[in-house]
C-alpha cells in the first residue's frame, strides 16, 4: 500500500497516470520543462514490455506515436511550446485521420524560445487552433498532482472514445513542483480501451463509417482488415475524395463528434461556489492561488468561490454561463494575456463584469495579485 | 498469386501522367512482393506527399498516406510498435531528401528494419515542376528559370554514410534488376535504401528537353551501368547500378527487445 503513496514532480504524476491508463508507446524529444516525462518513461516502459523511442525531432515524435497508435497501442508524446509548434501539422493529421493519441504540453513562457524554465499558460489558444483548417480538439489541464494523474488517465480515455488527439496542457510550476500523489488501485478509475471492429475476415470493413452512437471501431494494422489512412479528405473506406458531400460531411463529423459532446467532455471543480457573488475562474497552477484567497475570504464571511476548469477545449461555455449567472464579478486568473478570459466574456450574460488577473513575467500569480484587483472591483480603493 | 491480388483494382486507373516511371516501379514492387510470397496482412506501406506518395493507395496492404517528408517517422512508429510487420516506404526525391532529409538519415542511423524506396525523378511533379535536391546543377525547373545552381545529393553515398545496412540503385528501365533488388531489400534485416531513377516527361523532361518517356527511358539505359561492368570501367562517369552495401548489423527493434530484457531483469533484481 505504501508504495502507492508517492512524493513526486507533476511530470512524474503524469507518467503514473499514463501508465495507469495503459500507455505502451512513447516517442519524444528533449525539451524543458517536459523532459522528465521522457526520462521516466524511458525507464518505466521497457520494464513492462512497452516501447520508448527518442526521435530526431519533435515532428518525428508526433508522427511515430500516430504510427504506433495504428498498430493498436496507447501512445503519448510530451513537449513544451516550441516543440508543440513543431508538432502541429502531424497533430492535424491525427485529427483528420481520427487516430487516438495524447500530447502533453508542459507550458513555458513564449513566444519563440521565450522563458524555458519559467511558468506560463500561453498555449491555450494554440492547443485549439495551432494546426491549420477547421477541426476540433480536446484539451485538459490540472492544478495538483492528484488531478494531473486523473486528467492524464482521462486524456487516454477521451482519445479512445472520440478517436482523436487529446492535449494535456500542464504548466511548468505544476510539472516541476513536488507534492503527494496517491496512485489508485487498478480498476478504481475506469479505463477506456481501444474499440475494435467485431467484423471478421472477408467482411467489408469501413474504417470511417461511424456506428449509430457516433463511435468508429478500429482495426489494428497487421489485422484482418487492410484499409487506407490519409490526411486527404476521404470516404468511409479511407480513400481520398474531393466529392463536396464527402468533404463537408467529414468536416462536420470531425467537429460535431467533439462539440456536440461538450457536456460529456467538460471537467471542472467547484470550490466554495454555493451562493458565490465573486467568482474566480482559473486552472493549472494559477488556480492554487485563487483557491487560497477564496478559502481566506470565506473564513471572513465573504461570498467568494472558485470555478476551476479542468477541460479547456471544447470550451465549457454553457457550464460557465450557468455558474456565473448570479455573480457580481467574475475574475479570470491566468498566466497569459487573457486567452480564457475572452471566452468567458463571450459565454456569460454580463461580459462587463468579467475581469482579468494575470501575470506574464514568468512568475506565479500570487494571492496578492488577485487581492489588488479585488480591492478595485469591490470599491475598497486601489 | 497474380500481381492483381496485391492491388486495389477499384482505385485504378492511377493518377500518374502517361509515360511516368512510377507505374513501372509499382509494377516491379508488386512482382517482388509476389515472388517473395508475402502475406498482404503483414505488409504496411507508408508514404508521404507527392506523386510518389499516391502509390500507397493502390496497393492492397495496410496503407498509411501521411504528411510531406515524414513517412519514415510514421513508419518507425509502426515498425517499433509491431516489429513483425514488414514496412515498405516509397518516397519521392523531394519528399525523402529535402523536407524528409532528417528522418532519412536518422532512420538509416538506427538501422530499423524498413525498406525505403526513393522514386527519383529529379523534380517536384505534383506541384508542377520545381527543382529538387536531386535535380543537380544546370537544370531547368519552374523555380529555376535561369538554371539551378544547387548540387544534388548522391542518395547511395548519403544512405551509406548515414548507416543504412543495405543500399542499392536501379532505374525504371531496368525492371528485372529492380525486382531482384527489391526482393533482397525487403528480405534484408535492417534499414534498406533502394534508389530507383524514374522519368517525369511532363515536367523534368519537357523543361530540360530530354524528350518523351521512351527517350528518357533510353537515357536511363545509356547513362547507367552495373557495378563491376566493363562499361563502367571504361566510362566512370556513368551512374553505377546494383547493390552497394549489404551488411549484417544489429537491427533496431531487435536491439530494443534486449533493452526490454535488461529492464525486466533489473526490476526483478
Amino acid at each position: 500500500m505504501t508504495e502507492k503513496i508517492k512524493f513526486v514532480q507533476g511530470n512524474e504524476a503524469c507518467v503514473e497516470g499514463a501508465l495507469y491508463a495503459g500507455v505502451d508507446f512513447f516517442a519524444g524529444y528533449p525539451i524543458t520543462p517536459s523532459t522528465e516525462i521522457a526520462e521516466v518513461l524511458s525507464k518505466r516502459l521497457p520494464e513492462k514490455g512497452g516501447k520508448f523511442i527518442q526521435m530526431e525531432d519533435e515532428i518525428a515524435s508526433m508522427c511515430a506515436i500516430i504510427g504506433a497508435s495504428l498498430t493498436g497501442h496507447k501512445v503519448m508524446t510530451a513537449t513544451s511550446g516550441p516543440g508543440f509548434s513543431l508538432k502541429q501539422e502531424a497533430l492535424g493529421y491525427a485529427c483528420m485521420a481520427e487516430i487516438p493519441c495524447v500530447i502533453v504540453n508542459v507550458q513555458r513562457g513564449g513566444p519563440s524560445t521565450g522563458n524555458p524554465t519559467h511558468v506560463s499558460q500561453g498555449d491555450i489558444n494554440q492547443a485549439r487552433w495551432g494546426t491549420h483548417g477547421d477541426h476540433s480538439i480536446i484539451a485538459l489541464t490540472a492544478s495538483n498532482h492528484q488531478d494531473v494523474f486523473a486528467m492524464t488517465v482521462d486524456a487516454f480515455n477521451l482519445a479512445e472514445t472520440y478517436r482523436t488527439p487529446v492535449v494535456l496542457l500542464f504548466d511548468e510550476a505544476v510539472g516541476h513542483m513536488r507534492e503527494k500523489l496517491i496512485v489508485p488501485e487498478a480498476g478504481e478509475i475506469a479505463r477506456v480501451d481501444r474499440l475494435r471492429t467485431s467484423l471478421g475476415k472477408g467482411v467489408d470493413y469501413h474504417p470511417y463509417l461511424p456506428r449509430e452512437d457516433g463511435r468508429l471501431p478500429m482495426s489494428d494494422f497487421g489485422g484482418d482488415h487492410r484499409y487506407n489512412v490519409t490526411g486527404l479528405f476521404h470516404d468511409m473506406w479511407g480513400f481520398p475524395s474531393n466529392n463536396p458531400k464527402v468533404v463537408s460531411g467529414l468536416l462536420h463529423h470531425l467537429n460535431d463528434k467533439i462539440e456536440n459532446n461538450v457536456h460529456n467532455i467538460t471537467r471542472y471543480k467547484e470550490h466554495f461556489m454555493d451562493d458565490a457573488e465573486y467568482i474566480l475562474i482559473s486552472y493549472g497552477s494559477s488556480a492554487r492561488s485563487a483557491i487560497h484567497i477564496a478559502t481566506n475570504r470565506r473564513a471572513r464571511g465573504e461570498k467568494m468561490g472558485v470555478l476551476e476548469l479542468q477541460s479547456l477545449w471544447p470550451f465549457p461555455e454553457a457550464m460557465i454561463r450557468e455558474k456565473c449567472a448570479n455573480a457580481k464579478a467574475v475574475l479570470v486568473v491566468e498566466m497569459n494575456m487573457g486567452q480564457v478570459m475572452r471566452h468567458v466574456k463571450a459565454a456569460v450574460d454580463r461580459p462587463e463584469n468579467v475581469f482579468l488577473v494575470n501575470r506574464i513575467d514568468g512568475k506565479l500569480i500570487t494571492p496578492t495579485d488577485i487581492k489588488s484587483l479585488l480591492r478595485v472591483i469591490q470599491g475598497r480603493g486601489v | 498469386m497474380s500481381v492483381k491480388e496485391y492491388i486495389r483494382e477499384r482505385y485504378f486507373p492511377h493518377m500518374w501522367c502517361p509515360g511516368c516511371g512510377h507505374g513501372t516501379i509499382l509494377n516491379s514492387l508488386l512482382h517482388a512482393v509476389d515472388q517473395l510470397q508475402l502475406d498482404k496482412k503483414d505488409l504496411v506501406m507508408t508514404s508521404g506527399i507527392g506523386c510518389s506518395a499516391r502509390i500507397s493507395g493502390y496497393v492492397d496492404f495496410h496503407s498509411l498516406h501521411t504528411i510531406h517528408g515524414r513517412a519514415l517517422a510514421f513508419a518507425t512508429g509502426v515498425k517499433l510498435s509491431k516489429p513483425e510487420l514488414k514496412l515498405i516506404v516509397p518516397m519521392g526525391d523531394g519528399d525523402a531528401l529535402a523536407i524528409g532529409g532528417n528522418h532519412f538519415i536518422h532512420a538509416a542511423r538506427r538501422n530499423i528494419d524498413i525498406t525505403a524506396i526513393v522514386m527519383n525523378n529529379r523534380i517536384y511533379g505534383m506541384t508542377g515542376g520545381q527543382f529538387s535536391p536531386l535535380s543537380g546543377a544546370g537544370k531547368k525547373a519552374t523555380t529555376a528559370p535561369y538554371s539551378t545552381i544547387d548540387s544534388a545529393f548522391d542518395v547511395v553515398k548519403l544512405a551509406t554514410a548515414a548507416g543504412a545496412s543495405f543500399v542499392a540503385r536501379s532505374t525504371a528501365y531496368h525492371v528485372l534488376e529492380t525486382i531482384d533488388i527489391l526482393k533482397k531489400a525487403i528480405n534484408h534485416k535492417g534499414f534498406s535504401v533502394v534508389e530507383i531513377l524514374s522519368q517525369c516527361p511532363t515536367h523534368y523532361g519537357r523543361k530540360n528537353k530530354e524528350g518523351n518517356a521512351s527517350q528518357m527511358l533510353k537515357f536511363q539505359k545509356d547513362t547507367t551501368a552495373k557495378i563491376g561492368s566493363k562499361a563502367l570501367e571504361k566510362n566512370p562517369l556513368l551512374i553505377p547500378r546494383g547493390i552497394f552495401v549489404d551488411n549484417d548489423v544489429p537491427e533496431y527493434c531487435q536491439a530494443y527487445d534486449e533493452v526490454i530484457e535488461r529492464a525486466m531483469k533489473g526490476r526483478k533484481a
